[in-house]
């Protein structure tokens, strides 16, 4: 075996010991399969549940709301992010402000949003929103601020002004940064459903849970945690993507 | 991957040149304070159209501080500056900058960076540009796959593209090693030659200022203490005994102020 091989192997020698281990546990009911139920079990009812279509229909419910709070909150995160990176002004007025709201942890607010929302859809974008917001905010305001001064008054001196200065210039510039943002946004955006999908729902992988939970299908919740580890990767794999083919200027990307 | 040779330039006398007019600089009395300090203190120069003007002088004298007031980047605490008569402000001729650092856009390539700020159909000139500069081959490349010399070399192909009537350079050469600036000062020089815009080059470097300059200005505590015109024949070379004299004479009033 070649040493490229041997490396390709080696990251997946914990998983598949785990799972072999979890496998005999099972088998020889060391413990209760109520409690730990076999991975075959949880292989199989993850088919079940993907024919019978109910899996679909609860990703399709979980993917929505994180898709549009993230648009929701990445997208007013990004604009006060950018007008306070440009304008002292705003700065000077929101920042100190949004840095107060920022502290506080946004799931502090579930109670105060079903109060507001009830169990609708709302209440959840409306976390989910708050939760990315912050991130994207602070690292495109960071971004702005610390583009190399010596570009601008150049570009300036080219003849660049209001939107083609902030398109060629500000916006690349941030970049790297936003990205930043983004990812780390990702992952809040996830933790932010996950709770607030099990408080009161009917729809949605933290449903499923909730469900599974009062049947003690263990193998159902097993399956639903497995989701949100995919869920969770596919997600940063995506924005990593986009990253390296937006900033394959960048050192850390070009070949 | 070896650099390609300078193209030189003897045929673009034919082409048609769209070169705005070259720029007569005048200061009058011109005086610039940051906070207290006095950094450029009664300045009255003129500076003929399409000369080429070194300003030397030690770090911290002034000198970049009065290309920067050229530049219309910085104004003067008092006094006034003009291109043709006209105040910097309302002047409708067009300067351009080179900086120590080359200052490419690293999220650009190579040609786009040579466009930068132009708009319509700039790619052939920019490409023509970047050949004169020897740098075609590189113009889908990012900047920071080149050598400082090379960057160096685009941004001086961006600074030609909007037909300067005056180029300011601000120690563009000084990063770069010993080969790569004597390249470079024959390309400016070659360039210079062509395109007849007024230069303003500040420098550390005496032999330089010998090189490229019909005049040079020495700059002392913001003051202007020698203005020598420099007559010597292009192009330059330090076998010329009366060169080297006057490197040695211009050295010996810096070191010794």
């Amino acid at each position: 075996m070649n040493k490229k091989a041997i490396q390709q192997i080696i990251p997946w020698v914990i998983p598949i010991c785990f799972i072999v281990g979890w496998q005999l546990i099972a088998m020889n009911e060391w413990v209760s399969t109520q409690l730990i139920p076999a991975p075959i079990t949880v292989i199989s009812s993850a088919f079940t549940l993907i024919t019978s279509g109910e899996l679909l229909y609860h990703m399709q419910g979980s993917i929505v709301r994180a898709l549009i709070g993230l648009l929701i909150g990445g997208g007013i995160g990004f604009i006060l992010g950018v007008v306070n990176g440009l304008f002292k002004f705003s700065y000077n007025f929101t920042d100190t402000s949004l840095q107060m709201v920022r502290n506080i942890p946004n799931l502090a607010l579930v109670p105060l949003v079903i109060i507001w929302f009830g169990i609708d859809e709302g209440a959840k974008i409306f976390l989910v929103s708050i939760g990315v917001m912050f991130p994207i905010y602070i690292n495109t305001l960071h971004g702005i601020r610390n583009i190399d001064a010596g570009y601008i008054e150049m570009s300036k001196m080219y003849g660049l002004k209001g939107w083609r200065l902030f398109r060629e210039i500000l916006l690349p510039g941030a970049l790297p940064s936003i990205f930043v943002g983004l990812r780390y946004s990702l992952g809040i955006m996830w933790l932010t459903l996950i709770v607030a999908e099990t408080i009161a729902t009917t729809r949605g992988i933290g449903y499923l849970a909730m469900t599974a939970q009062e049947f003690m299908q263990s193998d159902i919740i097993i399956i639903t945690i497995i989701l949100y580890a995919l869920f969770g990767k596919l997600a940063d794999m995506l924005a990593r993507w986009g990253e390296r083919r937006a900033l394959s200027w960048h050192e850390s990307y070009i070949q | 991957m070896g650099e390609p040779s300078l193209h030189v330039l003897e045929d673009r006398s034919k082409e048609k040149v769209e070169n705005s007019d070259a720029v007569r600089i005048n200061l009058y009395h011109v005086q610039k304070s940051f906070g207290e300090k006095v950094v450029l203190q009664d300045i009255s120069l003129e500076i003929e159209a399409g000369q080429f003007v070194v300003i030397v002088g030690k770090s911290g004298s002034g000198k970049s501080t009065l290309l920067r007031l050229a530049s219309g980047l910085e104004k003067p605490t008092s006094g006034d500056i003009t291109f043709n008569d006209i105040p910097i402000k309302n002047s409708p001729a067009k300067a351009t900058m080179m900086y120590q650092d080359s200052r490419l856009l690293p999220w650009k390539s190579v040609l786009n960076n040579v466009g930068l700020g132009l708009r319509g159909n700039w790619q052939a000139e920019a490409e023509k540009t970047l050949e004169h500069v020897g740098l075609l081959p590189f113009k889908d490349e990012w900047p920071s796959k080149l050598s400082g010399g090379q960057q160096q070399r685009v941004a001086l192909a961006r600074a030609l593209m909007h037909n300067p009537s005056l180029l300011l350079l601000d120690e563009p050469l000084s990063a770069l090693d010993a080969l790569t600036r004597m390249e470079m000062q024959n390309l400016i020089e070659k360039l210079w030659l062509d395109q007849k815009f007024t230069a303003l080059l500040v420098t550390h470097d005496v032999r330089e200022a010998i090189k490229l300059g019909d005049r040079i200005i020495l700059i002392e505590d913001g003051e202007i203490t020698l203005d020598i015109e420099n007559e010597a024949s292009r192009p330059r070379s330090f076998t010329d005994s009366s060169l080297t004299l006057l490197e040695n004479n211009i050295l010996e009033r810096i070191m010794n102020a």
